[in-house]
């Protein structure tokens, strides 16, 4: 006999704030999939089988920034510091800085329990959040 | 209100959790890992000068890059595992296969990117 499922569908679930941040944390995750991809194909096109090693192309792909195959063979670092690649950039930056920020929040909460203690670590996490956001887009457009 | 557990650490450790048990825990120590790196990443870049510079040789060495290809590629592959999973509940029964799977995944492009690593640090 098949095992019967244990788990409720999302509408008998509800959708407050916690469940709101469970499934934001996935899509982002698929968002980040998807971006990775994007940036790995895009560097495979552009050469990178010829001119880069795995851990280059992977490093490439995990923030496509023209600073990352610097040290590698590619002759000329134009076609890697587009418009699109610092948007790819800015993009993987900022679902990564939220899932990343929530993961944080999420460890924190196993080991602070306290409502004051976890109201501090949510507004240091928000501010912290923000900071990295705009220093890793800044950094994108003026590398 | 303190934190108060009712189990030791010496418990803790004997926790037969297994195989997703472990995934748990190195997802976890992955995402620090990698919220460490690249927060200094960005600080460094930022800052940049002789700060930058010696956080960047850090990065660069080849002990380093293993343990962050570590941190970054399970997260990534048991993180896909976990969406998987959550998004088709139904798959939950199959959730030790599904472990193993991501073993399987990860060991191969781990070991690979470690491989290159290794012999591009050796001058191979």
């Amino acid at each position: 006999m098949a095992e019967k499922s244990k788990t409720l569908p999302l509408s008998k679930r509800g959708l407050n704030f916690e469940m709101f941040m469970w499934l934001v944390t996935r899509l982002t995750a698929l968002a980040m999939y998807a971006l990775i991809l994007f940036a790995i194909i895009g560097a495979l096109v552009m050469g990178a089988r010829n001119q880069m090693n795995l851990a280059d192309v992977l490093r490439w792909g995990f923030m496509p920034n023209s600073t990352h195959v610097q040290s590698t063979d590619v002759p000329d670092l134009a076609p890697w510091s587009t418009s699109l690649w610092r948007l790819a950039g800015s993009a993987l930056v900022l679902v990564a800085t939220a899932h990343g920020v929530h993961g944080l929040v999420a460890i924190a909460d196993d080991y602070i329990v306290s409502p004051r203690g976890r109201g501090i670590v949510r507004f240091i996490s928000i501010v912290f959040m923000l900071a990295m956001m705009g220093i890793g887009i800044y950094i994108l457009w003026t590398s | 209100m303190g934190l108060k557990r009712n189990v030791s650490l010496a418990t803790a450790l004997r926790y037969k959790g297994q195989g997703p048990m472990l995934t748990f825990v190195l997802h976890r120590i992955g995402g620090l890992g990698m919220a460490v790196f690249v927060t200094l990443h960005i600080l460094a870049s930022f800052v940049g000068g002789d700060i930058g510079q010696f956080l960047n040789a850090i990065y660069e060495n080849w002990a380093f890059q293993i343990l962050v290809f570590f941190c970054a590629l399970f997260h990534a592959i048991n993180g896909l595992r976990i969406t998987i999973l959550d998004l088709f509940p139904k798959l939950l029964v199959h959730l030790r296969e599904a472990v193993w799977v991501e073993w399987a995944v990860f060991i191969p492009i781990y070991g690979l990117a470690v491989f290159v690593i290794l012999t591009t640090a050796l001058g191979g």
